[in-house]
């Protein structure tokens, strides 16, 4: 891409310029945002090779694929941001299948009129997070949309990993019988962004839990527990992910409300605007089914990773025909959890 | 989370249960209706009629603003924001309320409308301020709870020279409410909704105090409860209607006294005065045309009013035939009694108003009870 650059001698003003309608052109203008901003912090070997498609070496084990579109409001909220969000979404979902995730593409929408400053912030956060993932950018690109056409910038990504033999998690595979486990506190992420928008301010201000995953469940895998189904539990929250399982695996799920780990604040949080916890986003957590009499070890395993230091046995799997997800409430009683209707938290991710 | 947790404390619950249990008649039958919605969603959000005796049975009442809402009242609302050209500012609950012509708000969004969720009346002042040069108009529903807010929005309009910014007003009354409800020939005549008493509702009464129900108690001797929202504050309130059943005693008891006094909030209730004044008549969903139910907008502040600034007219509609909300609503029937609960009408896809809003009553149970309907096999 170098090629097209030469001849330019002015630098993109990355400070106080803005993305105009060149940016996409296919001209000059979008070699240099390329070649400026993003291959400057995201070039590797692959994305050097500058075809239209990464030619990537072979892999040791299954193919395992991964795509997630990241519409986030607002862009920058506390503990993270899109660009690391869009990093930390797709590495997730390669993760949880038990896969090592290695490559990933991007795919950027800018609105035109959008400060670079913000999108090399968000570039360099992906930069960031892919590294920390030990995953490599390898494709991508670039469209603008004319100013009101956007929401400054969404992202899409998609992520590749490799599957080692002989393991096999799906959400039909949880048996009655099996343990529940989550990896830490839930509705963080969701609640990061509420509060935000709703000028809600805490003594301590509610952090997005987003984060990478694979190493959480590269140490669970390694511990040898028989582990049937993992899942990040991301929109529509620990609710959603187990009416999901609970369906494909034609079970029931019994939760103990007094087991699930949800912090104060964002208790607090979700007391005040009305929301349930179970139903919120998180983006740096997973959820587990596992045989029953291997959950203290999967516990133990978890626990030692810092991503699982919360982690809880919140529930187990039943025989149930209609594939309930019931809870013990704190109270005394049993309730449904059932999947959120409507929308009630939009573009969270 | 110090002042809520203790409100749902599980050993406090358990001395509750074993209360109402040893004051429970085994020979009688108990049937209590909490009229409001928030008392509707914190019994079945926390099981409480896992604790009760299988001899008492809640019944779930009329007070959820958006159940109640008739079908030509979001019609109107629809009209402002696809007619009109309005910002239509509006609580989420309202959203997905299904209006005539398949619409509902969310599908008016869809349409071009420009319709906004708010989560306090003040946003909908700031709209307006935002965009002097588009009418902004405030969805204005609820019960003695939410009006203030609205009567203070729209003095505030006032004193701001706001000249973009209305209310279409649905604020409905609670007492008429109950009142009708006892009035019904199911339950004056035919005894088919053998009413034994009424949990109060917790943050209306907060706003016109205890007294109003005191009327309820004497003439239509059935025992009142005021409660407030938390599990707990239903429990000790179904403690205390059996004891009063039991004695053969029908007051007005306060459960919630650390937020209702006999008088109310005046403050507020004068606010109220100033703005609004008695509707004649006003429809409400299930219960059909209710006489001075609802509030309207004085004379003296017209220009606030959206309903004379863009000269609506008022079409009722009939509901779904199929749908049983009103039986519902007036406790007739249970949910599971209408033929087309969980299949035809769902939260996703809601036929009636008892199945939009988390307060109503099918919504309720089909969110948190279905497992009553068909108890799991444990492993």
């Amino acid at each position: 891409m170098s090629a097209v650059k030469k001849g330019y001698v002015r630098a993109l003003d990355i400070r106080h310029g803005r993305v105009d309608m060149s940016h996409g052109g296919g001209g000059r203008a979008m070699a240099q945002l390329i070649a400026e901003l993003f291959a400057n912090h995201l070039g590797n070997e692959y994305l050097a090779q500058g075809n239209d498609g990464a030619c990537l070496p072979p892999g040791d084990g299954r193919l395992v694929v991964s795509t997630d579109s990241h519409v986030v409001s607002p862009l920058f909220f506390p503990g993270g941001d899109i660009g690391c969000l869009s990093v930390h979404g797709t590495v997730n979902d390669v993760a949880v299948m038990g896969a090592t995730p290695l490559y990933l593409t991007a795919g950027f929408i800018l609105e035109e009129g959008f400060p670079l400053a913000d999108l090399a912030r968000v570039v360099e956060s992906m930069a960031r997070a892919a590294n920390e993932a030990g995953v490599q950018l390898v494709a991508g690109d670039t469209k603008v949309v004319e100013q009101g056409k956007g929401d400054g910038v969404f992202i899409t990504t998609t992520g590749v990993g490799f599957l080692p033999e002989g393991i096999h998690l799906a959400g039909d595979q949880a048996r009655a019988g099996d343990a529940v486990l989550v990896s830490g506190s839930i509705g963080d992420h969701g609640v990061a962004i509420m509060s935000q928008r709703e000028n809600l301010s805490f003594d301590a201000p509610i952090l997005s839990d987003t984060a990478a995953l694979h190493g959480l469940t590269a140490a669970m895998l390694a511990s040898g527990a028989a582990i049937r189904v993992m899942r990040d539990p991301t929109r529509g929250g620990l609710a959603a992910t187990l009416n999901e399982i609970a369906h494909q695996s034609g079970v029931g799920i019994h939760l103990e409300e007094a087991a699930i780990p949800v912090k104060p604040a964002v208790g607090a949080a979700c007391e005040l605007l009305g929301l349930d916890p179970l139903n919120i986003a998180n983006e740096g957590k997973l959820l587990a089914v596992c045989a029953a009499g291997d959950a203290d070890r999967l516990l133990t395993a978890m626990r030692a990773h810092p991503q699982g230091r919360e982690a809880a046995i919140i529930g187990k799997v039943v025989a149930d025909p209609n594939a309930f997800v019931q809870m013990q409430t704190r109270f005394g009683g049993r309730r449904m959890v059932d999947w959120l209707s409507g929308e009630q938290l939009p573009r969270i991710c | 989370m110090k002042y809520v947790d203790e409100f749902r404390d599980g050993e406090v619950a358990q001395g509750l249960a074993k209360a109402i249990a040893a004051e429970v008649h085994h020979d009688r039958r108990y049937n209590f209706m909490e009229f409001c919605g928030g008392h509707t969603h914190a019994i079945s959000r926390y099981g409480v009629p896992d604790l009760l005796p299988t001899n008492v049975r809640m019944i779930h009442g009329p007070g959820c603003p958006v159940c109640v809402l008739p079908i030509g009242r979001i019609d109107l609302a629809i009209r402002l924001a696809l007619d009109n050209g309005a910002i239509l500012c509006t609580y989420a609950d309202t959203l997905r309320i299904p209006a005539s012509g398949g619409l509902s708000l969310m599908k008016a969004k869809a349409r071009g409308g420009d319709i906004r969720m708010v989560y306090a009346v003040t946003d909908a002042l700031k709209i307006a301020r935002d965009h002097p040069g588009k009418e902004v108009v405030f969805f204005a529903i609820g019960f003695e709870t939410t009006t203030p807010p609205t009567a203070v929005a729209i003095r505030q309009a006032r004193a701001e020279g706001l000249k973009n910014f209305s209310v279409l007003c649905c604020h409905v009354l609670t007492p008429s409410a109950i009142m009708n409800i006892l009035e019904s020939p199911e339950v004056r005549e035919l005894g088919t909704v053998p009413l034994d008493g009424f949990v109060g509702p917790a943050h209306v009464s907060t706003v016109i105090g205890s007294r109003p129900y005191a009327f309820f108690a004497e003439e239509y001797r059935k025992p009142v409860v005021i409660a407030g929202f938390e599990p707990l504050d239903v429990m000790q309130a179904i403690l205390m209607l059996v004891r009063q059943v039991n004695e053969g005693r029908a007051q007005v008891e306060n459960e919630f006294t650390r937020a209702v006094t006999p008088e109310g909030n005046t403050k507020a209730q004068n606010l109220v005065a100033e703005v609004f004044e008695l509707r004649r008549s006003f429809e409400w969903r299930g219960l059909g045309e209710v006489p001075y139910s609802a509030l309207k907008i004085r004379a003296g502040f017209a220009e606030f009013d959206a309903e004379q600034r863009f000269h609506l007219e008022y079409q009722p509609v009939p509901d779904n035939k199929a749908c049983e909300c009103g039986a519902i609503l007036r406790g007739v029937k249970k949910p599971t009694d209408c033929k087309i609960f969980g299949t035809v009408c769902t939260p996703e896809n809601p036929m009636g108003s008892c199945m939009v809003s988390s307060e109503g009553a099918c919504a309720a149970h089909y969110t948190y009870g279905r497992h009553q309907d068909a108890r799991a096999v444990e492993a």
